[in-house]
């Protein structure tokens, strides 16, 4: 797979490391009452969807950047990559 | 049909004209007292175990596909029995004595052959780390011995074992550990549990689960409604797919697995050999192939197929230990979807919904696990709850920080 990055243009996927699912961006507030179960959801549970999956990749070999990269998991087709700093600012707004 | 030498010969004498089907092709009834979905090498043992042991009489194994066509024909066909925790080693422990005793139990030749499984070590640490893997199988009643460089030449000559970065110092065999033919499990299942009055039925793909006042009471399929009030789920990669029509969410991710087959050699590889500084295992099909693999692609995946870089990483590692097969071609290679759970270890557990039971999470050792994952999951759906060898698999065990952690990576299942 090649991942269209936002700054460096196409990258082999060799170069990345994957983490996951894009929810981890939304860590859980320790100081909440139920922060317990919200932990177990969050490290745990996973929709695991079977179509287009948001996820995050890790530039490691590259610019050390963090992308959100959304890809159908049936046919591995990348259809949009974001850095995870414009994702993350969306979530805040 | 009952196979024996004699009717081998009966048949060699009249063209093979004589051979019934090996399972029936029933049509579907209105109500099953037991239905599992996902006709894999867990649901067909899981089936035939039930009926055999636990006399359970009216089942239904209900497969979207054809059976056999999906992980358990899929992997590299090991069995072994070499973990490190109880709670795992305990259960393929169990396995592999079931793997001993499984062709005559089922009728069925599926080639099991305990050639020997061995993961050789390349530094003193990690020998340590290996006596102590060695000592806790043997604690759990398995064989294990370790080998020192000289023991393991005299087997498999061709190893580097002066690599300069990764030399050889020695290794932990397990002797009872080997392969089986993996399509030959299936069917023998199968033939097995049809043979109990099991009804298997392919191309039939669950649509939805009927629930009735927080129980689960049957399946919508694309054959039509069938009632049941014990449900077992055991699909593998398509676990949280499933289990998502219940409105549940899963600690698994899918994952895709790659396994590689080389053209036909003559016989060179006797055993089972795994690298120990990198991910790599390698065996020799009785047809000559070179049957290898190594990780996982590592992105969630539901495509049966992996990518070049897995690939040429496995290459790499299997040219580091037997640079000989730098030479071999490449005849086949295939994927498929592992369901990876959080902890690297299975689940085989009751839901929060009566009736409704889960067989899942066996990441890429699921197949040397089918024979207990049935015998242990029948148990559960026959008696409501579970078996000693898999009660610490629990679905909570997430939630209540009970893991079975065997590597000690964490909730990152591609680590796995």
């Amino acid at each position: 797979m090649i991942i269209e990055h936002p700054i460096l243009g196409p990258r082999d996927i060799h170069e990345f490391i994957y983490v996951g699912d894009a929810s981890l961006i939304n860590r859980p507030n320790w100081n909440d009452d139920d922060a317990g179960s919200k932990f177990y959801e969050y490290l745990y549970l996973r929709k695991n969807i079977a179509g287009i999956h948001k996820e995050l990749w890790f530039h490691q070999q590259g610019d050390r950047s963090w992308l959100v990269v959304s890809r159908n998991t049936k046919t591995h087709e990348i259809v949009k990559v974001d850095l995870v700093t414009k994702v993350s600012k969306e979530l805040e707004t | 049909m009952y196979y024996n030498w004699l009717k081998l010969l009966k048949e060699s004498l009249r063209n093979n004209s004589g051979w019934k089907k090996t399972w029936r092709n029933p049509e579907v009834k209105k109500k099953y007292d037991v239905i599992i979905i996902g006709g894999g090498g867990h649901g067909l043992a899981t089936a035939f175990y039930l009926a055999k042991e636990f006399k359970i009489k009216n089942i239904a194994v209900l497969e979207k596909n054809w059976i056999g066509g999906g992980n358990v024909g899929r992997n590299t066909t090991i069995i072994r029995s070499n973990y490190l925790l109880t709670e795992n080693e305990a259960f393929y422990e169990h396995s592999l004595k079931l793997w001993e005793g499984l062709e005559k139990q089922i009728n069925y030749n599926a080639m099991v052959s305990q050639r020997g499984v061995l993961n050789v070590f390349h530094s003193d640490s990690q020998r340590d780390t290996f006596i102590r893997r060695g000592n806790s199988m043997i604690l759990n009643g398995a064989d294990a011995e370790i080998l020192d460089k000289d023991q393991i030449k005299s087997i498999y000559p061709f190893l580097d074992f002066e690599n300069a970065r990764f030399p050889i110092k020695g290794g932990l065999l397990q002797k009872r550990g080997g392969t089986v033919r993996h399509d030959a499990v299936a069917w023998g299942y199968a033939h097995a549990a049809d043979e109990l009055g099991v009804d298997i039925i392919q191309n039939c793909e669950v649509i939805n689960f009927k629930f009735k006042s927080g129980n689960c009471v049957g399946v919508d399929t694309n054959k039509g409604h069938i009632k049941a009030n014990t449900i077992g789920c055991a699909v593998a990669g398509s676990s949280g797919l499933l289990m998502s029509k219940a409105n549940m969410t899963l600690p698994i991710e899918s994952h895709v697995l790659q396994a590689f087959v080389s053209e036909s050699l003559k016989p060179v590889i006797p055993g089972v050999i795994t690298f120990g500084a990198g991910h790599f295992y390698i065996s020799q099909s009785d047809k000559g192939g070179l049957v290898f693999g190594g990780d996982i692609d590592g992105y969630n995946s539901y495509a049966q197929r992996g990518g070049m870089t897995t690939l040429e990483d496995v290459c790499e590692g299997g040219l580091a230990l037997m640079p000989m097969i730098g030479k071999a071609r490449l005849l086949r290679m295939w994927g498929g979807i592992m369901d990876m759970s959080m902890d690297g270890s299975p689940i085989i557990d009751k839901t929060h919904i009566g009736g409704l039971y889960l067989n899942a999470g066996w990441c890429y050792g699921g197949f040397k696990a089918t024979p207990a994952s049935g015998w242990c999951f029948a148990h559960l759906l026959a008696k409501g709850y579970s078996h000693k060898l898999s009660d610490k698999f629990r679905l909570d065990r997430f939630k209540n920080g009970f893991l079975i952690d065997e590597k000690g990576q964490g909730a990152q299942p591609n680590l796995h």
